[in-house]
Order: C-alpha cells, then structure tokens, then sequence
C-alpha cells in the first residue's frame, strides 16, 4: 500500500510528477489517435486501430470528433502551463493547491470522457463529464487570475534588475497576470458558441468557412477563440521560458511591459470580432502581436547572449565561434528560444505572407489547398510549444551529458525537420504544380513522418525510462517529489 | 562513415523529390459499360442538404449519371469552334461569359462580361490536344472525365447544349438521395468504392506521377483484370459522384460578395473525407486542374 501512496503522492502531488502525468497522457492519446489519419491511414493502420479498440466513426460527425480531440490535448496542455506557473511564482499555498486539484481533475475528465464520448459511442453522461472537466479547468482558471493579484504588496520586488513599477510591482508577474485573466475572458468566446453549435453535434471547422465572406457572430467567435487561444498558450509559455532563465536586466525592463501591452491589444482584437469593429479586427490583432513577438525576441536577444558571455568567461577574449558555441552548448536551454525563432518561418512569416498576397495568390488557389495552409501552421505552432515544453522538461529531469545533448538536439532537429517539410508542403504551389507534385509530397512526407515518428519514439523511450524508475524505491522520483521548479530557475 | 551515409540518404531523397514525371505513361484501358450520354431522374421533393440534417427542396430534374467525358468535351468544341461560338487565342480555347454582379465586398473578384477561358491548351496534364483545325482526345483518355476544365468551360458545354450546371442542392440530393447518407452509396467507405487518393486503383503510382482519373462509372461492381469494384451508384444511379473528380457546381454569388464557384465530391487526390456528400471546395471561375470536372443537368 505504501508502495502505491508515494507514487501517487509524487505523481499528483509534485510539480514534477503532475507533469509527467499530463506529459504521458499527451503522448498515449497522441501515438493512438495519429495512427487515425495521414500515411497511417493510407497504410491501412487505421481500420485496424478502429476495429481493436472498439471505435465508432460515424462519418457526419468527423468535425465534433476533431475538436474534441484536440480539446483533450490543449487542456492537459494548459494544465502543464498551469503546474509550471504554479511552481515558478510565489503564491499562496492554499491557491497553488486548489488550483492544481483542479485542473488536475479537470483536464483527466476533459480527456478521459471527451474521447470516450467523441470515438466510443455517444454516450450522453461522457459529453457531460467531459463538460465537466472543462467547466474545472475554467474555474481553476479564475483561482489562479486571482492567487497571480500582482498589486499584492507581499509579491513586490526590490531588485531592480527586473521589470518594476516604482512602488515595486512586479511587472513579469502583471505580464502572467494579463495572459491569466485573458484566457480565461477568451476561453469563453469558444464555451458560448461550442454550446450553441454542440447542440446535437452540429458543429465546424474553422478552416471549412474561411472563404464565405458572411459568417455569423457565433461562426467569429469560433474562428477568434482558436487564433487566440493558441497565442496565448504561446505567450504563457514565452513568459514560463522566460522565469526559468531567469531573464532579467535592461531587456527584461523594456520586454515585461510590450508583453502587458501586447497581451491586452492583441486579445481586444479578438474580442473585436464578435462588434462592430470586426472590419479592423486583424487590423488590432497585428499591432497586439508586434510587441509580444519583441518581447519574446528581446528573451532570446538577451538569452543568447547570456549563454555566449557565460560559456566564454574562462577566455579571455573569445573569438566569434567560441561564442557561437558557448551558445548553442546546452541545446535544452538553447532549444527554446531558437524554435521561437524558428516559428517565424513556419507559422508567423507563413500567416504574414498569406495575409499579404492573399487575393493575389492563395485566393486563387482551391479553398482545400488554403485549408493545407491554415491547418498545417496552427499544427506548426502547436508542435513547437511541444517542444519547448518537452526542453523544459528535459531540463527538470537533470538529463546531464551526453544524453542531455542526444535528447535536446533530436528535440531540436527533428521537429525543425518536419516542420520545416510541412511549411514547403503547404506552400508548394507556389512553385510545382498538381499534376507533377507526387515526387516532391512523397519526399516531404517522408521527412514529416520521419521527423514526428521519432519525436514519439524520444518521447516513448523517455516515458518507458520514468515507468520504470517508479518501480525503483529511490528512484529520481523520490527526488523529485520534494524539489520544486522556483528552486532550480537558473542562477 | 556515418556522416557520409546520411549526406547520400538525404541527396538520394532530395534527388527522388526532384525526379521528373511522366504525365504520358500508359494508362490502363478500360470499358466500364456505362453509357456517359444517359440521364437520371430526379424526382421533385424534400432532401437532407448538409451534415446536420437541414431539409430543403428541388424541383425535379434530369442528370447526367456520369461526369462528361474527354471524348464529348472535345466533340463540343469541335462543334462550337465549326459554329464559332469559341475561340482559340494564343495558348486557350475562350468562350463568351456573360459575368457576375458585383458587390465589391472584400476578396471579390469581379467577373466582367466577356471572352473567358475555357480550357488551356498549354497545361501538361491536359488530354484535349489540338492540331490547329480540330480537337482530339489523348488516346486511352476517351472515357475519362474531362479535367482541366474552368468553370466558365464547364458552364460554355452545358449552355451549349441547352443543359446547365446543377446547383450545390440539385447535386448533393442527385448523389444522396432522400436518406442522410455521407457516401453516394451507403454510410461507409472502401478503396474499391471510389477513386481517392493512395486507394489503390489500377490507374495510380503513388511513387511517380500519383493518382490519376478512372473512365466514367468505372466503380459500378465488375472486375477489371483482377481488380474488383464495388457498386457505388448513387440512390438514383449516378456514378462518380464521390472521388476521381471534383465537380463544379453552377450556384453563383451563393453569398453577395462570394466569387468563388463550389465544387463537390472529392477527387483522386483528395483522402476520403472530403468524398463526403456535404464537403465543400470552391475556386475562382477561371480555375483548372487535372483534378476538377462536372456534370450537367436538364
């Protein structure tokens, strides 16, 4: 029995083990459900997964399905963030724990249930659990907008290193208070249209009404609530990355307000959808973005000069490649800040050249071939904070060595890889078309699936290692139990 | 060593990417049986429309029970170029449109009245050749849909004849019937139902050129060579009306400000999920691809 209750009580007790757990549930409904489209199914593994997991695919309700799934995989998601911040900030204990149960039970429900309901039969009682879940997952939300208060006096800083008002507030934690309280405003412009369109499973793909120039204010809402929520998971994320390096100085003072800022333009503007400002909406979402992608490039600005300067402080006057390689020496701590980097590439300079030529070029294409695009960025963005979260976690896990570079490097190189083969993908028509294309998809398909299929076989042998380390009495766990991530932020 | 066996794997993979195709390599020929001239009835009356059992109504008309073929696109334009009612200019053959209203809403093109594109004779994965005094089909093509085709083409063969393009409702009721199927034949989908990307059929090669067209009602339940189909008529007997191509559709402006005009059933190069009745795909007007046909009604 004992046996038991110290695993449980690390596994959903510490900050460590709860992410593990989000992690390993991420990963089983990820490997499982991958098999279920793309080559997988082209293959043939698909009927079989159906058949030996006692699937019902009912083909009308294919989208429902889709957003429930991805719903179960951006609510455990979520909770990581949520355990990360919980363990990085100061806050009560009595938040930090309620909010944690919380979202804990929330997210289990929301995957659990959802996929029950969405893949195994519409059993009714699932659907309400499942809302359920996500009802948890919203008021733990709303304890944490509250235990994050930064006007607080007992979270005011001294240390003028960081960002600060006079009085002394802190304005990193304004920063994860801002992206707290907006996800939690933005997380219903998806809750009041999903009930409105689950309503007997009548629901869509945003990408499926893209071209009709009228929609309606629900249909706004929708399209608003994904752009948004994305981003903010991404900006949440920035700001983790940020706590975990430590970021602070002179970038950290003028990064902290253009990510308030950014945070509060960037989220009107989605709201703005659903009013009468709907026609100058993108118009306010891009001014929002700029300075929240500055913050994040003032992060990496900051960062890469950290690691140069630190990894050279034993040469007296390092040359241009000793810098590069102090920099890149730590791929865990390195990895982060270069796929923010590298998303420009795959998703944000994608979204800017399509908003740019789009009557031009991409309105002249199919609406299927538009669809490839929108679809596969959201997907880019989606595998990079992936990542990032996994760097991070390679991080907590004290990977040292040889084995700390094989895990951060693969991380780096074999999502850059299939990310990079998915952004030729979807902007291939620009320069080969239909009809002699095959070659080319076949060789992107290759490094897609080559790529993400050893991103899982990483993450397997990663979760494969910590199994068995639970059945070990002094185990890593056992030392992870009691650590907790606002201990380890980097000196 | 290592080093220079992943440079090789990769210049190998790179070089496999760039490797020409051959949009002429033979084609299996095929008689299905099924004549392309003959038409369905469909009967006045109420019909599921969507994915989510909205109803809505169609007076009764007639439908072609197969898309139109290379053969009797390149018969009309023999016929209309004889008469003059076409064109050729450089490069395409042209016909006259006589244009969209216009509403200058965001993302509108407008579509004046004029001469437009009906066909390009410079496409490689076109079939119709033409030798500068009559158009003939490329052989083993003849029963084929016709690809390749804008959709000011596919609306210039139905007026021609005094047919029409059918409307996204008199399309989605002749390819389901009265039931909410998703599938022209029943509720789930085979390889041997269609012709959709990576099924198999006789007709591709995933490694080269990919999915190519079957002939007209070639999923109708015979074997050909060894390879055995499955009966995918629709409710009323049309064939193809999911997968090998997509097939325009004559609603213009379904929206004020929408421009683009629909397409429906899915193509060989689309995965099965858009064969479904109620996915839609749109395009501007002056659109082609080896991928996109139609089908008349009357």
């Amino acid at each position: 029995m004992q046996f038991i209750k110290s695993r449980l009580n690390y596994l959903f007790g510490s900050t460590k083990g709860l992410i593990l757990v989000a992690i390993a549930m991420i990963a089983v409904v990820t490997a499982t459900w991958g098999m279920l489209s793309g080559p997988m199914a082209e293959m043939g593994v698909r009927e079989v997964v159906i058949k030996l997991l006692g699937m019902d695919i009912v083909q009308s309700e294919r989208e429902g399905r889709i957003i429930i799934l991805y719903h179960s995989i951006a609510m455990a998601v979520v909770a990581i963030e949520t355990y990360m911040v919980t363990g990085l900030l100061k806050m009560k204990e009595f938040y930090k724990m309620a909010v944690r149960v919380l979202i804990t039970v929330g997210y289990i429900l929301t995957m659990v249930f959802g996929m029950g309901f969405a893949y195994f039969g519409r059993n009714w009682a699932f659907h309400g659990l499942y809302i359920t879940g996500l009802s948890l997952i919203f008021f733990a939300g709303v304890l944490l907008c509250i235990a994050l208060w930064p006007w607080n006096p007992e979270y005011y800083i001294t240390d003028k290193d960081y960002a600060r008002t006079k009085k002394g507030v802190d304005l990193e934690r304004v920063a994860f208070f801002t992206a707290a309280v907006t996800t939690v405003i933005s997380a219903l412009f998806g809750a009041v249209p999903g009930s409105f369109f689950g309503n007997g499973f009548e629901t869509f793909l945003a990408e499926n009404v893209i071209r009709l120039p009228h929609k309606t204010t629900m249909e706004y809402s929708i399209i608003g609530h994904l752009h948004i929520m994305l981003a903010l998971i991404a900006i949440m994320l920035t700001l983790i990355i940020g706590r975990w390096l430590n970021f602070k100085g002179a970038w950290h003072k003028v990064a902290m307000p253009l990510m308030i800022l950014g945070c509060i333009v960037l989220n009107l503007g989605v709201w703005g959808v659903v009013t009468p400002l709907e026609p100058v909406a993108h118009m306010i979402i891009y001014v929002g973005a700029t300075p929240s992608m500055l913050a994040a490039l003032f992060l990496l600005i900051w960062s890469w000069g950290k690691f140069a300067k630190e990894g050279t402080a034993h040469i007296t006057k390092p040359t241009f490649l000793q810098k590069l390689g102090a920099m890149v020496s730590d791929p865990l701590k390195f990895g982060p800040t270069w796929q923010m980097l590298f998303m420009n590439f795959t998703t944000s300079g994608i979204g800017i050249f399509m908003a740019i030529r789009l009557d031009e070029i991409f309105r002249m294409w199919p609406a299927r071939e538009e669809r490839i695009e929108l679809t596969g960025h959201w997907h880019a963005l989606s595998a990079i904070i992936a990542t990032i979260i996994l760097m991070y976690y390679g991080d907590m896990l004290g990977l040292k060595g040889k084995v700390r570079q094989i895990y951060g490097w693969s991380l780096i190189f074999l999502s850059d890889i299939a990310l990079g083969a998915v952004t030729v993908f979807e902007m291939k028509r620009l320069f080969i078309d239909e009809a002699t294309q095959q070659p080319l998809v076949n060789t992107l398909m290759y490094m897609i699936d080559f790529g993400l299929g050893m991103l899982l076989v990483l993450l397997a042998v990663v979760m494969v290692w910590r199994l068995t380390d639970l059945f070990k009495p002094k185990g890593r766990w056992t030392e992870e139990t009691t650590h907790e991530l606002a201990q380890e932020v980097t000196k | 060593m290592k080093r220079l066996f992943f440079t090789l794997s990769l210049l190998t993979a790179l070089l496999a990417s760039c490797a020409p195709v051959d949009l002429n390599a033979p084609i299996p020929a095929f008689d299905t049986g099924i004549d392309p001239t003959s038409w369905a009835q469909v009967p006045a009356g109420e019909f599921y429309f969507g994915q989510h059992e909205d109803i809505e109504t169609t007076d009764a008309y007639e439908i072609m029970i197969t898309d139109v073929t290379a053969q009797q696109y390149a018969d009309f334009l023999n016929a209309a170029l004889t008469d003059g009612t076409l064109k050729i200019e450089g490069d395409s053959v042209l016909g006259y449109y006589p244009g969209d209203p216009f509403h200058g809403v965001k993302h509108e093109l407008e579509i004046k009245a004029g001469d437009w594109q009906y066909i390009p004779l410079n496409d490689p994965a076109q079939r119709i050749e033409f030798d500068g005094t009559s158009f003939t089909v490329q052989p083993g093509y003849e029963n084929h849909p016709m690809t390749s085709v804008t959709w000011f083409g596919a609306w210039g063969y139905c007026e021609y004849y005094d047919y029409r393009l059918p409307t996204e409702a008199e399309w989605v009721k002749a390819a389901r019937g009265e039931d909410e199927r998703p599938f022209p034949w029943g509720d789930e989908i085979l390889r041997e139902n269609a012709n959709f990307y990576s099924s198999r059929d006789p007709f591709e090669d995933m490694s080269s050129f990919g999915s190519r067209t079957s002939p007209v009602g070639f999923y109708n339940g015979n074997a050909y060579d060894g390879y055995q189909t499955l009966d995918s008529a629709s409710p009323y007997g049309l064939y193809d009306m999911a997968g090998n191509v997509w097939q325009w559709v004559g609603d213009v402006q379904p929206q004020e400000g929408f421009s683009d005009r629909f397409m429906k059933g899915g193509s060989k190069d689309t995965y099965d999920m858009d064969l479904r009745i109620w996915v839609r795909n749109s395009a501007p007007p002056m659109y082609f691809s080896p991928g996109v046909g139609f089908r008349c009604v009357r």
